[in-house]
């Protein structure tokens, strides 16, 4: 095994890992950093966010009015201050971008332009045509390039981190290309590896959004927060789940059933206005609209196909050519290669999709978790910014705010204290090392990795879905302890070291079912209805009373997780109804009154 | 419901731990006409040989992961599809011109320190601070170098280009086309610094402009055009240096 010591290790080289390797090297040069990733950095799941990044930009608009969007957006299920923190924080990182070559869109007067996103009262959304992930990562990797103290670790798997003293003293990673084991010994751990929306079968997610490191950190009992609050997003492609940005709608798209009707008047989102307006039809907030969806489908008004199954239509046809092609040119490329049409003269077929997981490793304001030493950022955390629901826009510049700060905290933290015992370190690693071998060597196994992670992402859509009831979703629980057990009996077709894809994949497995079952117990304990989490079996109104929590889920060995509920932090705005369209308007009305 | 469909798809298989050479191999696969050649190599993988080994995520061709040769082309496997070859067998490859790791599997680790070496970031023409706000960029100057940010770092290009394929020290099309994204910005103020590497032995005048890395290129980023500017600014470069008494040019 290898030994490589660094000041600040960063797992995750997407959005927020790149920004908090910046930080760091920017607050202290003199700091090590190693930046570990299990693809070249420009291949991280950032790429494919489409819409753009929110914050506060034109002057009609005020970060309180950022904040409410947000706390409301998340069904209160925010903390309130990391809220405040955050908008604040947003248009200097997103500035901060610009100057580091983010080719933003621009007003014809040369400054940056923002567009209306779903959710968000005023346009705060910062764009680069239907690229700004693209674009947001490929700035951030290559601004990384000159910092000569951030060391790379491409193409290096992260299969367990390292504790002891009651902190977090290190990764153990492989390389994929050799299988070599290497321990990256450090001060301070961040961790950055995102969502972990591929523990379901539909979803708009690359195939790396496994959410294994979430699962590693959960072992090293650290609580995975608020894991039942899932995003379906309800634009995105039949069968593959490829995303169509919310940014159409922010463009004017329409969403229709088979009778041509905008449905979305019908729940609570209209009335339609002569032309887009914000926090109304389209423009609402994306669980919402997932959930019109669901309705429509019961009441049989949704397109039926014998390929593309269920579906509704997005129609973009009246924005004419020209403004496709200059706003949304990935969108045109995507509908033309993957299903043919031209979104200019035909309507798009759409249905919801696994989009984010705003649950996460639970962490403090300063982005800590309750291991001493290890910080999360980006999806694959929870520092309380999106509660139930997130706003779309908000997870991009959540990207570069977090990372900022966990950067400047990690290098703190690692000028603070020293280096741990690197021989027990050491010794820690060559059992982890034994452990995922082990994978390799176990023989009369009828079980394969393919088979199992079938069932688990099924069983995930079948009892986690946009609604759901006790009984499925206990049987969701079920199911996964049954795959927990066959897990045990996986073997590997591959047995070799170099680019075992195949060992990983079962390394990732291992992981990802120990994160479904927190996902799975998550939900049937929260006995209410909030943002994304809904259900139809007795519980189908929010429950301040019981549930304006936190579900923290706690990894048990050989047992099922443990749930507990901790506090959400209010600083000022006090739980209400969360309503949009009309309604919507007239909340904010008397918000505003009663304020004067 | 229809007849299913099958295909023959032929992999060059490679496993440096027990192959002295690299060998085919063919799979029938079961596909119906939205799957990708990327979802043909998956079935593989899920269902015949665990051990088949390829790069991908996004599926959405914009990750840049899976590129590979398809029937001897260089293409993004995710937005190839079966259908468009059938009832003919599919080959594929790793992309040519790079050294295998493992079947699809290449070594890009020469691709990334040239993608490195070019200074991919903004060298400030004028310094600003953030309380100053965004620099102002017009659309039309936006414009200049929009085309040449859309790079996915595929490396379809290097596959497709022939002095590539004589030279591995040649810079080549990607990362040319990354340095001429940053000469372009006009927030930017590198150029100067940047071309001794353009005019430098790896630099531009390899390419014997046959153009075929922009015909392969899945972004339109027309990485030729990004050499080509380059050679007339290297020569620009390199005459202005003897006419001009400080010995240099802008």
């Amino acid at each position: 095994m290898n030994i490589y010591k660094a000041d600040v290790v960063i797992v995750g080289g997407g959005g927020s890992g790149l920004r908090a390797a910046i930080a760091v090297a920017q607050s202290d040069p003199s700091l090590k950093i190693a930046l570990v990733s299990k693809v070249y950095p420009m291949r991280s799941h950032t790429v494919s966010a489409e819409g753009g990044a929110a914050g506060v930009k034109r002057d009609d608009d005020n970060y309180d009015l950022h904040f409410h969007d947000t706390v409301g957006g998340g069904d209160w299920l925010c903390e309130q201050d990391v809220v405040e923190y955050f908008v604040q924080q947003a248009p200097i990182e997103l500035t901060q971008l610009e100057h580091w070559g983010c080719p933003w869109s621009r007003t014809p007067e040369g400054k940056v332009n923002v567009r209306p996103f779903g959710g968000m009262k005023i346009e705060r959304t910062w764009f680069a045509a239907d690229k700004s992930g693209f674009h947001i990562l490929h700035t951030l990797f290559q601004t990384s390039i000159q910092f000569p103290s951030i060391k790379r670790f491409d193409e290096h798997f992260c299969v367990d981190i390292l504790e002891e003293d009651g902190r977090c003293q290190g990764i153990v990673a492989v390389e994929m290309a050799t299988g070599e084991f290497t321990m990256i010994q450090g001060k301070s751990v961040i961790v950055a590896t995102g969502g972990a929306g591929r523990i379901f079968r539909e979803s708009t997610l690359g195939g790396i959004v496994t959410g294994d490191t979430q699962g590693a950190v959960f072992r090293h009992g650290v609580a995975l927060r608020d894991m039942e609050f899932v995003q379906y997003h309800p634009t995105c492609m039949p069968i593959t789940g490829l995303l169509f940005t919310e940014a159409c709608r922010g463009e004017g798209g329409y969403l229709v059933n088979k009778d041509g009707y905008r449905y979305l008047q019908d729940y609570g989102l209209g009335p339609i206005g002569d032309k887009p307006k914000n926090k109304y039809m389209e423009l609402g907030p994306r669980d919402r609209l997932s959930q019109s969806f669901y309705f429509e489908m019961q009441k049989g008004r949704v397109f039926e196909d014998p390929v593309l199954g269920k579906h509704v239509h997005l129609d973009l046809r009246h924005l004419g050519k020209e403004r496709l092609h200059e706003r949304l040119p990935l969108i045109c490329e995507m509908a033309e290669t993957f299903l043919g049409i031209d979104p200019a003269t035909q309507p798009i077929p759409v249905r919801p999709a696994v989009h984010y997981t705003m649950g996460g490793i639970a962490t403090d304001n300063k982005c800590e978790t309750t291991l001493r030493g290890l910080y999360a950022i980006g999806e694959c955390s929870n520092v309380g910014l999106h509660g139930a629901n997130r706003l779309g826009s908000n997870s991009l510049t959540e990207l570069v705010v977090f990372g900022k700060l966990a950067g400047d905290e990690a290098a703190k933290t690692a000028k603070s204290v020293g280096f741990g015992n690197t021989d027990s370190l050491h010794k820690q690693a060559e059992a982890i090392e034994k452990r995922v071998t082990a994978f390799k060597a176990q023989t009369g196994g009828k079980e394969r990795v393919a088979t199992i992670r079938k069932e688990m992402v099924q069983t995930m859509e079948d009892g986690c879905g946009i609604y759901r009831v006790h009984d499925t979703m206990q049987t969701t629980c079920d199911k996964l302890a049954e795959l927990r057990e066959r897990f045990k009996n996986v073997e590997l077709d591959d047995k070799s070291s170099v680019w075992n894809t195949d060992w990983l994949t079962a390394i990732e497995l291992d992981y990802q079912l120990d994160v479904a079952q927190a996902i799975a117990y998550s939900a049937i304990n929260r006995k209410e209805s909030r943002g994304a989490h809904q259900r139809l079996d007795g519980y189908e109104q929010r429950d301040d009373v019981n549930f304006l929590k936190h579900s923290d889920a706690f990894y048990v060995q050989g047992a099922l997780p443990r749930i507990q509920y901790a506090d959400v932090k209010i600083t000022k705005s006090q739980p209400a109804a969360r309503v949009y369209g009309a309604a919507g308007e007239k909340a904010d009305a008397e918000r505003k009154a009663s304020h004067v | 419901m229809s007849e299913q469909k099958f295909i023959e798809i032929e992999v060059l298989r490679y496993k440096p731990e027990s192959d002295e050479a690299p060998h085919s191999e063919v799979y029938k696969v079961p596909f119906t006409d939205d799957m990708s050649v990327l979802q043909g190599a998956q079935y593989i993988k899920d269902n015949f040989d665990g051990s088949l080994t390829y790069r991908w995520s996004c599926r959405m061709a914009i990750c840049g992961s899976c590129g590979m040769m398809i029937n001897g082309v260089p293409k993004l496997s995710c937005e190839t599809f079966i259908r468009d070859y059938y009832p003919n067998r599919i080959t594929i490859e790793a992309l040519a011109h790079f050294p295998i790791e493992k079947d699809l599997v290449v070594d890009l680790s020469g691709f990334i320190e040239k993608l490195e070496s070019v200074q991919p970031y903004i060298i400030p023409a004028e310094k600003r601070s953030l309380d100053q706000g965004e620099y102002i960029q017009t659309p039309a100057q936006v414009q200049d170098y929009m085309q040449f940010t859309s790079c996915i770092n595929c490396t379809l290009c290097y596959a497709a280009c022939p002095q590539f394929g004589l030279n591995p020290d040649f810079i080549g099309p990607g990362a040319m086309a990354l340095l001429h994204r940053y000469n372009m910005d006009s927030r930017d103020g590198g150029a100067e610094q940047r071309m001794e590497l353009v005019a430098s032995e790896e630099g531009v005048f390899n390419c014997s402009a046959v153009g075929y890395c922009s015909e392969v290129c899945p972004k339109h980023v027309d990485p030729a055009n990004a050499v080509n500017i380059n050679k007339t600014n290297a020569a620009k470069d390199y005459f202005l240096r003897f006419l001009s008494p400080k010995g240099g040019a802008k």
